[in-house]
């Protein structure tokens, strides 16, 4: 046997443990200013969250191309919280806690940003937002620079409806909380425009669903009773390619049953045949294809910060080009970093759309945007046969809703609420308190 | 704050299917020779940014009656309808040395040579597409050509436009082809149901009874709501009825083979695994990932044969069969081999490789999903009876599933090979002694497993997704699969994908696909405890290991 | 029978025990007396992310006691995990009450905008904290005891048992997916605000979830310890190595697999209850099977049939992970998965056996030192 100390050996452990813990914190250097980076570089989300990555860290190689901001370079931290709910958390404190970042570009999911949410709010950090959401919520720390219900989904059915003259509804989507709330509110609407219950068909999914046969064909026989009948999907990323590809091998073209989806970007064309998708269409707030030379810049900075030309933008990366500048605007105004001054001066700052045009950061923390109708075509791009003439301000709290027609948010003196009730004119739920 | 008050739309406004062909004939009568001026100008305007004026040219393209309107409207519908910058004169394309050669649309002179940037391609939109067919169809109804006449009368199969009506009717007057008058033939059957004598419409409705055309059903059903004559009603009712009754047993037929078709997915992607995991004893994780491998194989057999699409899945086939194969291998030979005896380890050690594998992908090719593409003889739809259709891709998967399984049945049954695997895998130490090289054998089995999963691959590449996750979607359903058919069993292996898949698609109607599912696996754990090795359960010895 | 007689023989639990009980002492002076700027401070961070490794450790040495001592490979186990946090998770979103984004007084959030009108059956006594902390260990208790009486009666065993315990989380994961089984959907449970009336949020708090956590992984692992070393232990090893004699010699090995799987699955849960609280949400991911191969992967690394072995894998592959995500998110998967291989290859009883091996090859360099070792 080894003559073995046992107090040695607790110290020995002991030491080990404190010093695992010591060797995860990072020496914070004061010249730069820090900036995290919160996507999934691995996992299922992976697909959709590498592209923001590059595009954040683009931002800053920008950014500190310009001599960076109030003299000092940025920095950019990048972690992996690998697709998994509970990381997102974990990281998000280190980010906020150890690196000492002055703001985080991230998340995708709902189920991440609702993940990483009371972290953000305990430690008073800045979270940028860029995907399209289902709403009801808005906090103090947390800029919403993707779309809201009402700047994506209601003037999408609104084209269908007037443009196509689409009387039946075929409401698909993946079984989670943006689609389950996005059609939500689509049924309430629909129902206030006199479309009758059936006339209706709400269809929920798993992730990742793969055999679309059956629904595929009830889908056509719902839409072969005579009236001109609509997809609207919110399917989420990976499950798409099999069901387009079900829907063309099945002979529903975008002239019988064209589908408006609502999570299929350029990104998601690009790992796809198009072929059958031809006519389909997408609601976004930017396309690649819009012909603007601010566009063309971004899209040139892009191929040149990826050394690959066939890289696609979409409409994400947009709304983390617009939150990055909102924020570097608002730090210049500040002339700070610090969440509250942050917070304060960002409110009514403006910033170019990609796509012509302005987005405004409102008081609730949503912004304004405009919203683009494309139809899908051969290479992958957007084609855009409609948009709205002016801007669409974002609308945290859905009107359709029974639980949120009466809230709003407003994170200006002298309500500075994310949930307002304007009848009882109360602050509902933590913040009340 | 209200919901988007400002947003208002830019209309386009567009004349109608119907008003198209309605134009269409009318302008058909007028003479000629006035229209070219507005036929050039209308030309000009295909390629303006504006649908709503793009819409207005191709009517009066349509209208001008010339005979090669057809084939430029054929070319605009199916994106292959170029402007040229200059002067923004319509043109087809094709690739040649210096960029694009180009001829004139419209008279199919020769345009030249002109650099790649110097024509734009013409889009439609939509709304388009459904005007360019209509147009399409009414100039084609008379065309020479049986198929084409056929593709028109299908197109305005269901029209009530009398002019429309007329047309058919001349156009049956003279029509020798069978399948086109059963088109025209539907097309006035449909038209009677609104004639004002009774006697007209009961024909109509009796000539309609038991079709499965979806417009039958529905004008029957629209005409049930407001026809006066009892007669016509109870004929009605009794065509609608015996159409329902033919629907539903096919839509038997339907889940039947969409079921057959989920099973035999199932089957392909665990039938590798039936050999890994089932006759070697290998709980192999990072099945899923070979999978994935066959399936990038295809997708970089496409990217180097670009220009022989139709023909790729035959090379990427037997290309997957050996990516897969060798790193099989490869995986046997490294990690594997010291393993035999624990099961459980080979476990651990395969899901390490699974990460490392899907890694791999990601850093060397992209984290991003890639396009894999159908070939044409992929896409597409048998179509048994117009309430019927077998799509081709889900078709040939099953056909093909069931030649690799007999494919692998003779070569372990038949074979040298499949003669020693099989006394490796029931007795190691005797196999050793008759002087079988087990290493051998067991290098080859694993290579065969891992090999035929990456063919599973190229088969799964045309049904979803290719990305460094999609091994792990089939990871658990195929092992699911090979223990609901019994361990070491390849004739259970197919029963029990084929009855899983017949069984989800039975109950998604009712239970939706997640419950579906849900049951399926409820079921599963159900039998195991009735029969506790399968479906299929192997005999003798080998069973303890 | 006390802890003297259980820990007997065990040399690397009483170390690990002794580690933890230094490490249950000093992480709190650290955090809370040592002020922040000292590089001997711990920041709260730290704490929680301790704390949720030795709800891992636990949960691992639940694993390793079935599948250590009774050869059952569960496949499954973040299934009773799960289910624990989630019977923690629903006692926390009752606690919000009304600082719910919709202020109402009792439906959590997710309900009201999915109109739901009231609070389903099954949430009913949540709002009690003894319940639900009966909850968190007898809902995967019961699990695992109906699950284990249908499979070990009829006898299913080996691979089978395994997939079917994948099976059987797989299955749990899709339903709690489900929106309308009122568990919160693909969201799950979070936006917590406190625990038994303290705030989630403050550092004492936290420190109290981590000392928590200690002591239940040291209580744990005395009860396993004890399971082990008993009469039924001994059995439980017969039966891992010869399942067919042991019953022929007339031992009821059903319910001896039986017992030992159902307390092992209440460990889960109660490993599953702890770590809800201290990380913040629970959602059906947590059910993955991926997630239930990993955490065996932990018992193997750190090695098989210790117990101990188990508390240091879980430990060191999520500290590897916190640390690997953060420092290489590119590449760790590389570094993980080689390492899952490199173990498995070289280091078959894992790193608690690495102290052995080293012991035999040093033995066999200077058998004259080792005898001289060996004479006292």
């Amino acid at each position: 046997m080894l003559r073995r100390d046992p107090i040695k050996s607790v110290l020995l452990g002991t030491g080990l443990v404190l010093g695992l813990t010591a060797g995860s914190m990072a020496q914070s250097a004061d010249d730069t200013i820090k900036v995290g980076v919160l996507h999934s570089l691995s996992g299922t989300m992976a697909i959709s969250e590498t592209t923001l990555k590059d595009t954040v860290l683009m931002l800053v190689d920008e950014q500190n191309k310009k001599g960076g901001l109030l003299g000092k370079n940025l920095e950019a931290v990048v972690v992996d919280p690998a697709s998994d709910w509970p990381l997102f958390a974990e990281k998000a404190r280190e980010l906020l806690t150890q690196d000492k970042v002055a703001v985080v570009f991230g998340c995708w999911t709902s189920v991440s940003r609702k993940s990483v949410l009371p972290v953000f709010e305990e430690l008073n950090g800045l979270l940028f937002y860029p995907v399209q959401y289902e709403g009801e919520e808005s906090s103090k720390n947390v800029f919403y620079t993707g779309a809201a219900p009402n700047q994506q989904a209601i003037p999408a059915v609104d084209y269908l409806k007037n443009e196509l003259g689409v009387e039946r509804w075929v409401l698909a989507g993946t079984d989670y909380v943006y689609p389950r709330t996005t059609n939500k509110i689509l049924e309430a609407y629909l129902k206030q425009n006199g479309v009758a219950e059936e006339d209706i068909m709400i269809n929920y999914t798993p992730f990742g669903h793969s055999d679309w046969q059956s629904i595929v064909s009830d889908i056509k026989r719902f839409g072969s009773e005579g009236k001109k009948t609509a997809v609207v999907s919110t399917i989420n990323g990976d499950a798409n390619v099999p069901f387009y590809k079900e829907l063309g091998n099945q002979g529903v073209s975008a002239e019988d049953i064209p589908v408006i989806a609502f999570s299929v970007g350029e990104e998601e064309l690009s790992g796809i045949d198009t072929k059958p998708l031809v006519g389909h269409l997408a609601a976004w707030n930017y396309f690649m294809s819009v012909d603007d030379p601010a566009n063309s810049s971004f899209i040139e900075t892009w191929h040149g910060f990826t050394k690959n030309d066939k890289r696609v933008t979409n409409d994400p990366m947009e709304a983390h080009k617009i939150g990055f500048d909102l924020w570097v605007q608002a730090v210049e105004k500040a002339g700070t970093t610090d969440p509250d001054a942050v917070q304060a001066a960002i409110i009514g700052l403006e910033t170019k759309n990609l796509t012509g045009g302005t987005a405004k950061m409102l008081p609730n923390h949503h912004i304004t945007k405009p919203v683009l109708i494309g139809e899908i075509q051969e290479d992958g791009q957007f084609a855009v046969v409609w948009s709205t003439e002016e801007e669409v301000p974002g609308d945290a709290w859905s009107d359709f809703l029974e639980g949120s027609k009466d809230l709003t948010a407003d994170w200006t003196p002298p309500v500075m609420c994310g949930n307002f009730n304007t009848v009882t004119k109360t602050c509902l739920g933590a913040q009340a308190q | 704050m209200p919901m988007n008050p400002t947003c208002r739309s830019r209309r386009f406004p567009h004349l109608g299917g119907l008003g198209l062909v309605f134009g269409v004939l009318i302008l058909m009568m007028l003479p000629l020779g006035s229209m070219a001026d507005e036929i050039d100008a209308a030309l000009i305007d295909l390629s303006d940014r504006s649908f709503e004026v793009k819409q207005a040219a191709v009517d009066v393209i349509a209208a001008g009656g010339d005979p090669r309107a057809g084939t430029l409207l054929e070319a605009l519908l199916g994106g292959n309808l170029y402007a040229r910058e200059s002067d923004r004169r319509p043109v087809l394309v094709a690739p040649s040395p210096g960029g694009y050669r180009l001829t004139d649309a419209l008279d199919g002179s020769d345009l030249g040579e002109v650099e790649r940037g110097a024509v734009k391609k013409i889009t439609i939109n939509n709304r388009m597409r459904n005007q360019l067919r209509t147009a399409i169809a009414a100039l084609t109804l008379a065309s020479p050509d049986p198929e084409i006449r056929l593709k028109a009368a299908q197109q305005m199969l269901g029209d009530a436009n009398p002019i429309v009506v007329e047309a058919i009717r001349d156009q049956l007057g003279r029509e020798d082809d069978q399948r086109v008058r059963d088109y025209l033939d539907l097309s006035l059957a449909l038209a009677s149901l609104r004639d004002e004598a009774p006697a007209a419409r009961l024909a109509a409705v009796n000539a309609l009874s038991g079709s499965l055309y979806p417009a039958a059903r529905n004008a029957l059903t629209k005409l049930l709501s407001d026809e006066p004559d009892p007669e016509v009603r109870a004929a009605a009712e009794r065509s609608l009825a015996a159409i329902e009754q033919k629907l539903k047993l096919n839509a038997a037929a339907e889940t039947l083979f969409f079921g057959l078709s989920l099973g035999s997915v199932l089957v392909l992607a665990a039938i590798g695994l039936a050999i890994t995991f089932g006759v070697m004893g290998v709980i192999n994780m990072a099945h899923g990932e070979l999978i994935m491998i066959g399936a990038y194989t295809t997708y970089l057999v496409q990217q180097a044969m670009p220009g022989f699409l139709d023909y790729s899945l035959f090379v990427a086939i037997p290309a997957a069969f050996v990516v897969a194969g060798l790193l099989g291998v490869l995986i046997e030979r490294s990690v594997i081999r010291f393993l035999y005896g624990r099961p459980l380890e080979t476990l651990l050690a395969t899901f390490g490789i699974s990460l490392i594998l899907q890694q791999l992908v990601r850093t060397t090719i992209s984290a991003q999903n890639v396009a894999v593409q159908n070939p044409s003889w992929m896409s597409g739809a048998l179509q048994i009876n117009p309430a019927l259709a077998l799509t081709y891709n889900r078709l040939y998967i099953l056909i093909f599933a069931l030649m690799v399984f007999v494919a692998l049945l003779l070569i372990l049954k038949r074979t040298a090979l499949g003669l020693q695997v099989r006394a490796v895998a029931q007795n190691r130490a005797m196999a050793r002694s008759m002087g079988v090289r087990s290493a051998r054998v067991d290098a080859l089995t694993f290579g065969l497993g891992a090999g035929v999963a990456g063919v599973a691959g190229v088969a799964l590449s045309q049904l979803t997704n290719v990305g460094p996750n999609m091994g792990q979607a089939y990871i658990i359903d195929s092992f699911m699969v090979v223990v609901f058919g019994g361990v070491g069993n390849l004739w259970g292996t197919l029963v029990a994908g084929l009855t899983l898949g017949v069984a989800n698609k039975l109950m998604e109607p009712w239970a939706g696909a997640v419950l579906a599912k849900i049951l399926v696996l409820v079921f599963i754990i159900l039998f195991i405890q009735k029969r506790p090795r399968g479906l299929f359960p192997q005999r003798g010895r080998a069973a303890d290991g | 029978m006390g802890v003297a007689s259980v820990m007997r023989g065990d040399r690397g639990g009483q170390a690990m025990l002794a580690v933890l009980l230094v490490v249950a002492v000093v992480v709190p002076i650290l955090n809370l007396m040592v002020p922040e700027s000292s590089p001997w401070h711990v920041s709260t961070y730290t704490v929680t992310l301790l704390g949720k490794y030795l709800t891992y450790a636990l949960l691992a040495v639940a694993v390793d006691l079935v599948w250590g001592y009774l050869g059952i490979l569960s496949l499954g186990h973040a299934a009773f995990f799960g289910l624990g946090g989630y019977a923690m998770g629903m006692y926390l979103m009752r606690q919000i009450g009304d600082r719910g984004v919709y202020g109402h007084p009792v439906l959590p959030d997710f309900m009201v905008f999915l109109n739901w009108s009231e609070l389903p059956w099954f949430w009913q006594g949540f709002d009690l904290f003894w319940f639900a902390a009966l909850m968190a260990i007898l809902v995967p208790g019961t699990l695992a005891f109906i699950f284990g009486y249908l499979a070990f009666r009829s006898r299913v065993t080996g691979v089978y048992l395994s997939i079917m315990t994948q099976a059987l989380t797989y299955a749990l994961m899709l339903a709690f997916f489900r929106n309308e089984m009122g568990f919160g959907g693909n969201n799950g449970l979070t936006d917590f605000k406190d625990i038994l009336g303290f705030d989630l949020k403050s550092d004492a708090t936290r420190i109290g979830l981590f000392l928590a956590s200690a002591g239940a992984l040291a209580l744990g692992y005395l009860a396993c310890r004890w399971i082990v070393t008993s009469r039924l232990g001994r059995v439980a090893v017969a039966i891992r190595d010869a399942e067919a004699r042991t019953r022929f010699i007339g031992y009821r090995v059903d319910r001896v697999k039986l017992a030992i799987f159902t307390f092992s699955a209440m460990l889960a849960g109660v490993a599953g209850a702890l770590y809800v609280p201290q990380v913040g949400i629970i959602n059906p991911g947590e059910f993955s099977p991926l997630n239930s191969i990993e955490l065996v992967i932990w018992v193997a690394i750190g090695g098989r049939a210790t117990l101990y072995g188990a508390v240091i894998g879980a430990i060191l592959v999520n500290y590897g992970k916190t640390y690997f995500t953060g420092a290489f998110p590119e590449a760790w998967l590389f570094a993980l998965g080689a390492l899952f291989v490199i173990v498995t290859l070289f280091l078959p009883k894992g790193i608690a056996g690495l102290v052995g091996m080293i012991r035999t090859w040093r033995r066999s360099r200077s058998p004259a030192e080792s005898a001289a070792e060996a004479a006292p």
